[in-house]
């Protein structure tokens, strides 16, 4: 076999002084899908960025096809044909679809004008042809995360790469969406392409991975073939330690509901509705399940519960109290947390301190403020506690949270949502890009707050998650509840599916 | 030693900034002027050669200083709230008029008349906040365009209500003594106000890092979406922003009124908010930085008037050293390679530590 790319001795120091990559050294086959995993942190994103040309290392060189080379700018490496798409999403949220596709390569009438409609036809053919399917004239910035995500692949693929780098490309995709990636990569494969793939779902390693490279804390563990892995084997090289998994055993004790929606619809601002009638309560006690293809009205029953949109009738109790159009501030103080879909719009301000970020719902109340004036001493204690509990790799908690890893950041958000004893947890994908262990812990964590009698609204692309997790699962599919488990003993994906694509309905 | 670099970094860079716009001006006086020995002098030492020149660094950074600070508060919640100039410009002319109409007892009536300023500039601020939070109008517009509408208001108030005919200018009355901010220190013009311009920025700085409401200014200038899910009143912070932010510059504007010139006396708009805008870009927005960013300022202005004054160096040229001074200190990329290669060095060094240690 070929190697395609030989990555030599990389050290990555980032201007906070952090050593991100410490002397990394593997190589890539060509026609090989290559996995690379690690814990949050360990430095995979920063390789890629240094193999795509938007970080410089400090030492260490990089051989693509035979040749040294040396990427100044993302645009170097397109132009040797190296495409990435980026765990967050880089497209301009105030283009259209089909023109963040062609970005670069737009068709153009006369050579001057934007051709609008071959834009469309060329956005239209991709998306027909990876099966990854996307509104072209839309707004980016409209579009739910997981349809982002479409787009950025296809905006790579259509690129025509030869080596494709993809960034943590299932966090925010269903199953479904996923296995139609999957295909896709193992088509392009056939064509002569190389992968490489970061994620932390093993399964999905195992399922298409070739060869895959371990590293931990920046520094390569191991390179394997992934025959010679189990998903478990996988694990314990990214941690570097045995991990065994408990269940915990169901809470014993359900109580009294504390979120009902009765009768719920929502209109959105074309006319289009997408909630009908949706009813279902959530106890003292259990963890509620929505299980359904994205899309399909998920991130609006979330917002809509957790005040961020205006619902268009029906009711919302909480706690007993009708929380229908109520603000965000309200409806938390009436113990509602929430765990965003889209971490970087809404559940971070980047460029803020992490202590800064993880007080952003409390900051007002004692212990956090006496007065008008807040305690940064208590502040920052606090964070130096919660960082050390949700186990978040930091600095300190005066770091900033741009200066974070995607999982790091993502605990960051659960940390928050986690430690303020709310009765009612609303959580959207709330282990989104992060690790096997520190899933573990999330968990870990959402289990014993539903023990100690909190209610919990989740909702996850991730079947799986939902299975483990849900003491009762609904299936949302075209904005309405078509099917309601109430007994999850047994039931597997395979009972889900056909409610979940529309095949199947309860009367 | 690397170390302290880093550190102090940002203080460094400005530092290094000035020392070559420093030399940029020797090599242009040396060019220009015909006795650059002397010029260069006047320019970089005139303002600390006599007391009354120094005392004129402290004046003319006061009015800059209140302008700095009234940006850097709609600026920290990313509102580009730009209307600075307006503020100041009508809190004075109606400071102005109040303080000519009400006549109140000593002890009260300074603190009354700068209170009425800073209610004009906040209601003047108040305009663009709703209008953006309301109707989601570009604050950077509509403050511009206000900028006008005070100007030419503020010039009818006083032409034509409070004008002074007896004076050869255009000017209102003077102030009565009791509304004046007392000058203390004799041989200066240094008055009261600049140690009000002072605590002024000790407020500010306390009032973002340090209270509810300024924390909330900070989170919505970093993330408004972030924000409003927190639970933050998004709507309330875009305005008040704007209010306090305009509160400040009309009680600025009314301190230079009643510290220096005792009447109203500008038939052009000063240039304080504009000026504010430069040292709230130099200072990040952050109000102790913009103290010294004003007191800077202020310096090369007095420097560049003594160099007028003094030497052949035209006016205009005293301008251009000035702004390339300034481009070099808000050129934020400027020796940043410098201190990435510190960085990494340090990195390396610890790195090595903790290996030979473990
Ligand atoms: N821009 C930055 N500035 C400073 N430090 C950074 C920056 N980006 C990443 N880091 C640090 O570098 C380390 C590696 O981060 P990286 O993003 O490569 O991790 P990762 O393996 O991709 O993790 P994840 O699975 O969470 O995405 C982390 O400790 C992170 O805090
Ligand atoms: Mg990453």
């Amino acid at each position: 076999m070929d190697t395609i790319l030989s990555i030599r001795n990389i050290v990555k120091v980032y201007p906070n002084g952090v050593v991100a990559n410490k002397g990394i050294s593997f190589d890539i086959e060509k026609n090989t899908i290559h996995a690379l995993v690690g814990e949050n942190g360990a430095g995979k994103t920063t390789l890629m960025k240094i193999l795509f040309g938007i970080e410089t290392p400090q030492e260490g060189e990089i051989i693509y096809k035979g040749k040294k080379v040396h990427f100044k700018s993302p645009l170097d490496a397109i132009k040797n044909g190296i495409g990435m798409v980026h765990q967050h999403l880089m497209l301009a949220p105030d283009l259209t679809v089909a023109e963040n596709l062609t970005l670069g390569i737009e068709p153009r009438k006369w050579k001057i004008f934007l051709d609008t409609d071959k834009m469309n036809e060329i956005a239209k053919r991709v998306s027909k042809e990876f099966g990854l399917e996307v509104p072209f004239d839309k707004r980016v910035k409209d579009l739910p995360i997981g349809v982002r995500q479409r787009v950025e692949i296809l905006k790579a693929l259509l690129r025509n790469v030869e080596l494709l780098i993809l960034d943590e490309p299932t966090a925010v995709l269903t199953p479904q969406e996923s296995d139609m990636l999957f295909k896709t990569l193992k088509d392009l494969k056939k064509h002569g392409k190389t992968i490489i793939f970061i994620s932390h779902k093993l399964k999905e390693v195992k399922q298409i991975a070739d060869r895959v490279t371990v590293i931990r804390d920046g520094k390569v563990i191991a390179t394997k073939d992934a025959s010679e892995l189990t998903e478990h084997q996988i694990a314990e090289l990214m941690v570097g330690r045995e991990i065994k998994s408990e269940r915990i055993a169901p809470s014993p004790k359900v109580g009294e509901p504390l979120l009902e929606v009765e009768n719920l619809d929502y209109i959105n601002e074309e006319n289009i509705p997408v909630l009908k009638s949706v009813s279902f309560k959530v106890r003292s006690g259990e963890i509620l399940g929505v299980a359904g293809v994205e899309g399909n009205g998920q991130t609006e029953l979330v917002e809509i519960l957790t005040g961020l949109r205006r619902l268009t009738s029906g009711k919302v109790i909480i706690n007993g109290k009708d929380m229908a159009g109520k603000t965000p501030r309200e409806i938390r103080e009436n113990g509602v947390s929430h765990i965003p879909e889209d971490r970087m719009k809404n559940g971070v301000a980047e460029a803020a301190t992490i202590k800064e970020n993880l007080i952003v719902d409390r900051y007002y109340k004692k212990p956090f403020s006496k007065g008008i004036l807040l305690d940064w001493k208590y502040i920052t204690n606090y964070g130096k506690k919660l960082i050390k509990d949700f186990n978040v790799l930091a600095t300190s908690p005066d770091a900033l949270v741009s200066s974070l890893s995607g999982g790091n950041i993502q605990k960051v958000v659960v940390a928050r949502e986690l430690s303020s004893n709310p009765s009612v947890i609303v959580a959207d994908q709330p282990i989104r890009g992060i690790d096997v262990g520190s899933e573990e812990l999330v968990h870990r964590l959402l289990k014993e707050a539903r023990d100690k009698g909190s209610a919990v609204f989740l909702v996850s692309a991730d079947l799986d998650e939902v299975l483990e997790l849900s003491t009762r699962i609904i299936v949302l599919y075209n904005g309405e509840i078509v099917a309601r488990f109430d007994d999850v003993g047994g039931l597997t994906g395979k009972d889900l599916g056909p409610y979940m694509l529309g095949v199947k309905r309860e009367e | 030693m690397e170390k302290y670099i880093l550190k102090y970094f940002d203080a460094i860079r400005t530092i290094i900034a000035i020392l070559i716009g420093i030399f940029i001006s020797i090599l242009v006086i040396y060019i220009i002027s015909k006795s650059p020995g002397g010029s260069l002098r006047y320019f970089l030492l005139g303002p600390v050669l006599s007391k009354s020149r120094l005392g004129n660094v402290f004046e003319t950074a006061t009015p800059i200083l209140f302008g700095g600070l009234a940006v850097s508060i709609p600026f920290q919640a990313a509102q580009f709230n730009i209307g600075q100039e307006g503020e100041i410009y009508l809190g004075a002319a109606l400071g102005t008029a109040f303080a000519l109409v009400f006549h109140m007892p000593a002890f009260l009536y300074a603190a009354m008349v700068l209170f009425f300023a800073g209610l004009i500039g906040a209601g003047w601020g108040y305009i663009p906040g709703i209008l953006k939070a309301k109707w989601k109008v570009d604050e950077l517009v509509s403050s511009l365009m206000l900028n006008y509408v005070a100007y030419f208001f503020g010039l009818y108030v006083i032409n034509y209500h409070f004008r002074d005919k007896k004076a050869g200018f255009l000017v209102s009355y003077q102030l009565p003594k009791a509304a004046w901010l007392k000058q203390f220190i004799p041989g200066t013009r240094i008055h009261i106000g600049v140690i009000l311009a002072l605590v002024f920025a000790i407020l500010v700085y306390y009032f973002l890092y340090h209270t509810k409401l300024g924390y909330e200014i900070r989170m919505v200038g970093f993330n408004r979406h972030f924000a409003r899910y927190g639970g933050i009143n998004v709507f309330k912070v875009i305005v008040l922003s704007q209010v306090i932010g305009g509160f400040i510059a009309g009680v600025g504007g009314m301190v230079e009124v009643m510290g220096i010139h005792h009447r109203f006396n500008w038939q052009m708009s000063p240039g304080y908010g504009w000026d504010g805008i430069v040292v709230a870009i130099i200072g990040h927005n952050h109000p102790i930085l913009i103290i010294f960013a004003a007191l800077f300022l202020a310096y090369l202005r007095v420097g560049g008037q003594v160099l007028n004054l003094m030497s052949d160096v035209p006016s205009e040229m005293v301008t251009v050293i000035e702004s390339i001074i300034i481009l070099l200190i808000t050129a934020e990329a400027f020796l940043s390679q410098w201190k990435y290669r510190i960085t990494v060095r340090e990195a390396a060094r610890k790195e090595e530590l903790n290996e030979s240690a473990s």
